[in-house]
């Protein structure tokens, strides 16, 4: 089957350096044209640097790249768009305030000598888009009143509009329904039989399957299988995925757990669209008890932390710490009854970056250092330096700014934050996103501690190795409601499963 | 404020000498340009030197320093307040008023008035500056205004007040009575002690209150922590809403501090009075080094920035420079300021990496 579709892009031993982390180690990879070639992986395994370094988003530190068998270097997208590669990126890079035509052209206008734009020819190909979608989307209609799916088609259309001889769809169906996906199923096998290459990423395994001809699968960086996609089945992927050498987890600590420590009642966040983001979602967690909260994205899992974390006032449900219910209302006032959490964003929503490490580190407990309304600059500095060492986050001083910190470092400053406010239960969203392998390890040894002097854990997390090895209990979401619930020790694959419901309603299609 | 100074002076300690001499020098920036301004005018301007020229120096100063250390906590908050200036207008008119005529009580049909003594006075004008900030500040957090869309509409409103309270005309004659106590409005303005005027005392009275409350107490801290990441704070347990509030409402206290002063300083108030006054505030904040974007700025660089403009100014005036070339030099010297504030900022980014290596 190889010989049937040529090799229009390679890489050769590609790596890509972040600070703190090595998100590409020495791949290989080949594009063939005419064919969809699948990417799977892991959150954080690299399948977006990948894509990002293919459409000229970012650059390799090491190794090169080939297109039709000459080395290229793409300094931008645009250079990269030249030469024929589209991408649609996951998160939507749209206008909102602009209209639909205008959104498809943007950066690439029809004009007449470069100045005017030549809206009639501008309409007329957005409509002709439009209806080899077969979408009835006028393109006149700002791209904000539209939908999240109907959106989508739209950065898909804005690729077409380039004419890209390779196109690169990142997760294009998560906000899809099912009939859009069919959709763009039928189109993507018109781009391949008029030699378009595509590269199709998703984290639903059976849609891989259906639409695949040839797939890669990546791990930490590296590519750990890549084949025709003839043969291919579900546990050949996840064991790619996963790994048959489990990382290096600490195992689990055997220590009793104790009783319920916080529950969670009938929560819900309306979506403003109608329908719900979390779905009536309870659940309970028992001191020195790790539960692993697994599920793809948009699932719901950090909006139901946010609710819990008095983040959203339009949501409903009960909370309980320790049979007592929680009726505070802001976060200060959660954070006095023993909840804390680590945000998913670290850089966003964890941390003041230009302040110092000691600010940040105490930044929730000042009033432990506070007598009436002066605050002891000993006291804090004491206790600061405590959790540096107690946590052994890796520091020059503590008077530097947190942001010159490493990932890991950064991350375990975040926990030090929230452990000294002295919490019952730790909610902790993706607490290993952006971190080293060490780091992690790091990480999750510092969790399992914490269980075992009893506090109780939720943490979610989109790293199946990550929630299977580290949970003493694994619940998963799916479109805002419970769809599973597992002890330790869980099969890998049932745990996908509960994650993708509607994975039978895109087979029957 | 103190603490924080040694802390940044440890910190270089360790790094390599060169470029920690060169920070060092960058840090303190904002008191090497005193020292030039003030040795130059020393030398180049006759007359600049003598006690009584300090002195009127030291009176300028003071009104611009008060309202910059309000516009200092504002700024690094992440906010800015444009109304300062009007609230100094409307606070002045406000004082005017109370003396010269107290409270008419005419429409309670009782044909009397209430007369205030200063104390009485200085605390009702006191609450309706901080009265304007409440305004502010409600209109930022509950309402969600932009902060310099709030402020600047409260600039007018608060413009517009001041000149209705006289129809556009001054009040004069701020004598006071003494039979109600209020002679000794004037001294607010007039009145020194140990030789400083009494408006150069409350600056530092307020300065030192504002140095101490950034750096020594929760608030200050969650002030630096709001501007620094709004959202982070907030899921730290900071209450957001109740920071910026009272940043601008001590913003607006300043303003009308300075309004106090300068209708006893004058013995009038004029609707006008504090008219560009807020331009000349953020000006002395960001020579200090308070940074627009917030998280970033001291109290004490901020009054050393109101004396770098001010010294500029009265020494340009000494020598005879227009005012004309006055405006431009003064607006050289933020942008200069700014300029090397961004250099400063890479410079140390660039050390504290080297050290994390080491």
């Amino acid at each position: 089957m190889s010989d049937l579709h040529l090799v229009g892009l390679s890489i050769r031993n590609g790596s890509k350096i972040y600070p703190g982390t090595q998100a590409l180690k020495n791949v290989d990879f080949d594009l063939r044209m005419g064919a969809v070639n699948v990417l799977v992986g892991e959150n954080g395994a690299g399948k977006s640097t990948l894509m990002k370094v293919i459409s000229g988003v970012e650059q390799l530190n090491g190794g090169t790249i080939e297109l039709d068998g000459k080395v290229v270097a793409f300094a931008d997208r645009t250079e990269a768009a030249r030469h024929g590669v589209g991408i649609v990126f996951q998160e939507l890079n749209l206008f909102p305030n602009l209209t639909v035509t205008e959104n498809i052209f943007v950066g690439h206008e029809k004009t007449f000598g470069g100045i005017h734009i030549d809206s009639v020819a501008q309409t007329a190909t957005a409509r002709a888009l439009m209806k080899r979608l077969e979408q009835d989307i006028d393109p006149d209609m700002p791209l904000g009143n539209l939908r999240i799916g109907q959106q989508q088609i739209v950065e898909i259309a804005k690729a077409l509009a380039e004419n890209a001889r390779i196109l690169i769809l990142d997760e294009p169906t998560s906000a899809l329904s099912a009939t859009e996906v069919d959709v763009l199923f039928r189109v993507i096998g018109d781009l391949k039989r008029q030699g378009v290459g595509i590269v199709y990423i998703s984290h639903r395994l059976e849609e891989l399957i259906r639409i695949g001809d040839y797939i890669t699968v990546l791990r930490d960086g590296v590519i750990t299988g890549s084949r025709s996609m003839e043969g291919v089945d579900i546990p050949w992927i996840v064991a790619n995925m996963i790994g048959t050498a489990s990382k290096e987890f600490p195992k689990t600590v055997e220590h009793t757990l104790g009783d319920e420590v916080f529950r969670v009642e009938n929560v819900c966040l309306p979506r403003p669209a109608g329908g719900y983001s979390v779905d009536h979602m309870s659940l309970s967690v028992r001191a020195g008890e790790i539960v692993g909260l697994y599920g793809l994205m948009g699932a719901g899992r950090s909006e139901l932390l946010e609710c819990i974390m008095a983040q959203h006032p339009n949501s409903s449900g009960k909370l309980f710490i320790g049979g007592a219910p929680v009726r505070e209302k802001s976060v200060s006032g959660r954070i006095k009854r023993g909840l804390a959490l680590i945000p998913e964003d670290r850089k966003r929503d964890g941390l003041v970056q230009i302040m110092t490490i000691r600010e940040n580190l105490t930044l929730s407990s000042l009033k432990d250092f506070t007598r009436i309304f002066h605050l002891s600059l000993k006291e804090e500095a004491g206790k600061a330096a405590e959790f540096v060492k107690r946590l052994a986050i890796k520091i020059a001083s503590l008077e530097h700014p947190v942001s010159s910190l490493s990932g890991g470092n950064q991350q375990k400053v975040v926990i030090g934050k929230a452990l000294m406010t002295q919490p019952r239960i730790l909610l902790m969203d993706e607490p290993s996103r952006g971190i080293d392998i060490g780091a992690k390890a790091e990480i999750f040894r510092t969790m399992r501690r914490l269980a075992g002097d009893g506090l109780g854990i939720l943490f979610v997390t989109s790293d199946l190795d990550e929630v299977l090895a580290l949970s003493d209990r694994i619940l998963v979401m799916a479109n805002g409601r419970l769809t599973g619930s597992f002890p330790a020790g869980a099969n890998a694959a049932d745990v996908v499963s509960a994650a993708t419901p509607n994975l039978n309603r895109v087979d029957t299609l | 404020m103190t603490s924080i100074d040694t802390a940044r002076g440890a910190k270089t300690e360790t790094g390599e000498s060169k470029t920690s001499a060169l920070l060092v020098l960058l840090h303190m920036r904002t008191f090497v340009a005193l020292i030039l301004v003030f040795t130059f005018f020393a030398i180049a301007a006759p007359n600049f030197l003598t006690g009584g020229n300090m002195l009127i120096i030291s009176k300028h100063v003071a009104l611009n320093a008060l309202l910059a250390i309000g516009m200092t906590f504002v700024i690094i908050a992440g906010g800015i307040d444009l109304s300062v200036g009007s609230i100094v207008g409307l606070c002045a008119m406000v004082a005017g008023y109370l003396v010269l005529y107290g409270i008419d009580l005419g429409f309670l049909g009782i044909g009397y008035s209430i007369q205030f003594n200063t104390i009485e006075i200085c605390l009702m004008v006191l609450v309706v500056g901080v009265g304007v900030g409440w305004i502010n500040g409600l209109l930022i957090t509950k309402l969600n205004v932009a902060p310099f869309i709030a402020t600047l509409g409260t600039l007018y409103v608060a413009r517009g007040a001041a000149l209705l309270f006289s129809d556009g005309r001054t009040f004069p004659n701020l004598g006071g009575n003494p039979d109600y106590g209020s002679d000794t409005f004037r001294l607010i303005g007039s009145g020194s002690f140990l030789g400083f005027p009494l408006s150069v005392w409350i600056m530092i009275v307020v300065a030192l209150l504002a140095a101490y409350l950034a750096a020594r107490t929760p608030l200050g801290r969650h002030i630096y922590a709001v501007g620094g990441n709004e959202r982070g704070a907030a899921l730290s347990g900071v209450n957001v809403d109740r920071t910026k509030l009272f940043v601008y409402m001590f913003s607006g206290f300043c303003a009308a501090l300075v309004g106090l002063i300068i209708s006893s300083q004058l013995q009038a108030s004029h609707p006008a009075t504090g008219e560009t006054f807020e331009l000349n505030a953020i000006a002395a904040a960001v020579l200090g080094g308070t940074s627009m974007s917030g998280g970033r700025g001291r109290i004490g660089g901020t009054i050393v920035g109101a004396f770098v403009i001010g010294i500029l100014a009265d020494g340009l005036i000494m020598m005879g420079v227009s005012s004309f070339w006055q405006t431009v030099i003064k607006g050289l010297v933020i942008i200069a300021a700014v300029v090397v504030d961004q250099v400063q900022q890479k410079l140390q980014a660039k050390v504290i990496l080297q050290q994390q290596v080491n």
